[in-house]
């Protein structure tokens, strides 16, 4: 059986006759190779970064470089290394780059780059001339003296003039082989610890698979968004524009109608079409509200507490918000309205308080009653629904909610803003898709 | 009849603007230009210097608020230039940001809903015209809504008048819809300035900012 790693292997009794120590000095045989090889790269690059041009580049190679490292650790260290990356929310290069050059692991791999090119290949090549080097040269020696025909200088300082001598040498170099194989995996082994250390993610084992269960969430929410919009954008320019058309040629025919049975029938149509103009208009309005894109989510909730059937007493709402990513405003206020419409339906609240503020990049938003509290977040599928919703965004939903009451249902969600203006409209063209 | 009229008409909807130009045609009113963006919308008061514009909020080449924002531009440009929005929504932020162009004279904002009430949405267009402002009572009707605990000063009478001030009727078609004398009207709107904190001044237009004041609240 493999040993995870090369530490428990150095106490294995037939550790220096199995393929460990081989692999150690293969480890640190190309570590010594792709070390030179990235100073010399890392020279460029430097330059180039000092006429700003490289530091893409920089950052780049660097995570080249982390991936090809995180690769040579299995020669020493059959643990998986999992890629510390996160998975891009979206397509394209740019997106791509705004992660990597945003993340914490990038930056990392860049101090591991720098570090390898510098200190560490020097030690890799030293580690590996004592440890192999040396040894392998003492077996050399009887072939040297075979070579020369007189005397060889066995590691260019005992002088050996005959053959026995030069056996000697050599078993002296297998035995220092088998016994330097220690050092040898030790070093390897501390080797493969640093590069563990700073390039793999924190967490190992389950942390990547969790990492790309997160991300294939957030696209799925980010894909329902979207789908929202659509249906949206398809019912008003749709729908809803030809209702109008269709109950202004009924307004019309009303007006030009002589009085009578016809103009009787065409005002009840005329009404008809209105009330169904109301209500698809409602329906739009609860599929995605336009003042959110628009105006962003200060407007949105304010437009939320006009709509409530309880009294809102609002606070944060209305030009204090910046602009926030579309699916922080969306969700905030979607978690806003269920509130809001909880309040109205289940609380028998007389008052309700909405309050929403940005501070030390979190967003939250509390919604507050006087009602008659015992709000459950287990019935009813639309607070839990609203967690998952938030939970997406590493935000939070709280709901305390004592019988008697008050109801406070706080949601936090980690978030920056799109622009340093507060004003509703800096943001606006960027928010819809 | 009321005078005829000369509309610069902006609607992406082909449908809504070819039946726009119709019924507006019927009672004798000339759309002198019709466009579908907003950028085609300010060459065209450039263009015509017409008596009312007419515009849709949503418009490309966003589908966001263009409409919206080209009114607001065009009243920065030519003050007491009338402008009638119509929406699809019934939105306070909207309302407030037209409002805020100008002094809130000559403006209105409607919802769409409202064209197929023929005669009320002519007599929108000929308040906004005349700059009268007009605001939709949908919005009017969510403001009250949500201000009744300060409205609570108002009597329920005090507050149906000012809903009628806020979409922008004169005092005389308040009076006739509530059937009282207008002086009686004038009374009520006196007591709700008040309330309101609203003193006399200059005679301006103290009923405009009542309606602010509540869509700013």
């Amino acid at each position: 059986m493999e040993a995870p790693n090369p530490w428990q292997a150095l106490a294995r009794p037939r550790y220096p006759f199995g393929p460990l120590p081989w692999r150690a000095a293969g480890y640190l045989a190309s570590g010594a190779v792709g070390g030179a090889a990235a100073s010399g790269v890392l020279v460029v690059l430097l330059v180039c970064s000092l006429l700003l041009v490289g530091l893409p580049l920089l950052l780049l190679a660097g995570v080249a470089l982390g991936g090809a490292e995180r690769r040579r650790l299995r020669l020493v260290d059959r643990a998986p290394a999992a890629d510390p990356h996160r998975v891009p929310d979206a397509p394209g290069l740019a997106a791509w780059l705004r992660l990597r050059a945003g993340e914490q692991a990038t930056w990392r791999e860049l101090a591991y780059a720098l570090l390898f090119a510098t200190v560490l290949w020097p030690l890799d090549a030293l580690a590996l001339a004592v440890c192999v080097g040396l040894p392998a040269a003492l077996i050399g020696t009887p072939l040297q003296l075979a070579a020369d025909g007189e005397e060889a200088k066995a590691v260019k300082v005992y002088l050996v003039t005959s053959y026995p001598e030069a056996f000697a040498a050599a078993l002296l170099g297998v035995l220092l082989l088998l016994v330097l194989a220690y050092p040898l995996g030790a070093v390897a082994g501390a080797r493969a610890a640093l590069a563990r250390a700073l390039l793999a993610a924190r967490d190992d084992g389950p942390a990547d698979g969790i990492g790309e269960v997160i991300a294939s969430r957030a696209r799925l929410a980010a894909a329902f968004e979207a789908e929202r919009r659509r249906i949206e954008r398809d019912l008003h320019d749709g729908a809803q524009q030809r209702l109008v058309a269709l109950t202004m040629t009924l307004g019309l025919a009303r007006y030009d109608a002589p009085p009578g049975p016809l103009a009787d029938r065409l005002a009840r149509a005329h009404e008809e079409a209105g009330r169904v103009l109301t209500e698809l208009r409602e329906l739009i309005h609860g599929i995605h509200p336009q003042v959110l894109a628009d105006y962003g989510l200060g407007a949105a909730l304010a437009d939320a507490a006009d709509r409530s059937a309880v009294p809102v007493e609002t606070s944060g709402v209305d030009g204090a918000l910046p602009r926030l990513p579309a699916a922080v405003e969306s969700a905030a206020y979607f978690a806003a309205r269920e509130a809001l419409a909880n309040i109205g339906k289940h609380s028998g609240a007389t008052r309700a308080r909405l309050a929403a503020a940005h501070t030390d990049g979190v967003l939250r938003v509390d919604v507050e009653d006087d009602g008659r509290g015992g709000a459950d977040p287990g019935h009813g599928s639309g607070l839990t629904g609203l967690a998952d919703r938030l939970a997406v965004l590493d935000g939070t939903l709280t709901i305390t909610s004592p019988p008697g009451g008050p109801t406070l249902l706080r949601a936090e969600i980690p978030c920056s803003a799109l622009s340093g203006s507060s004003s509703p409209r800096t943001a606006s063209s960027s928010a819809r898709d | 009849m009321q005078r005829p009229l000369r509309i610069v008409l902006a609607e992406d909807s082909v449908l809504l603007r070819e039946g726009l130009i119709g019924l507006l045609a019927r009672f004798g009113h000339q759309v002198v230009a019709a466009v579908a963006d907003a950028d085609a919308l300010r060459e065209a008061v450039a263009a015509h210097d017409p008596d009312v514009v007419v515009t849709d909020v949503r418009m490309p080449p966003g589908f966001q608020d263009e409409g919206l924002r080209a009114a607001v531009a065009l009243r920065a440009e030519r003050p007491g230039l009338p402008v009638l929005v119509l929406s699809q929504y019934v939105q306070r932020s909207y309302a407030a940001d037209l409002l805020d162009a100008g002094d809130g004279t000559g403006v209105g904002y409607l919802l769409k809903d409202r064209i197929g009430q023929v005669e009320e949405f002519l007599d929108a267009l000929a308040r906004v015209t005349d700059g009268g402002t007009v605001v939709d009572p949908e919005v009017v009707r969510q403001l009250l809504r949500r201000h009744r605990d300060p409205l609570q000063a108002l009597t329920p009478r005090e507050r149906e008048v000012l809903g009628l001030v806020a979409e922008g009727h004169s005092n005389a078609a308040i009076a006739r819809r509530l059937v009282v004398t207008e002086a009686a009207v004038g009374k009520h709107i006196g007591n709700i300035l008040a309330k309101l904190h609203l003193p006399p001044a200059e005679d301006t237009h103290r009923r405009v900012l009542a309606v602010l004041a509540y869509l700013r609240a």
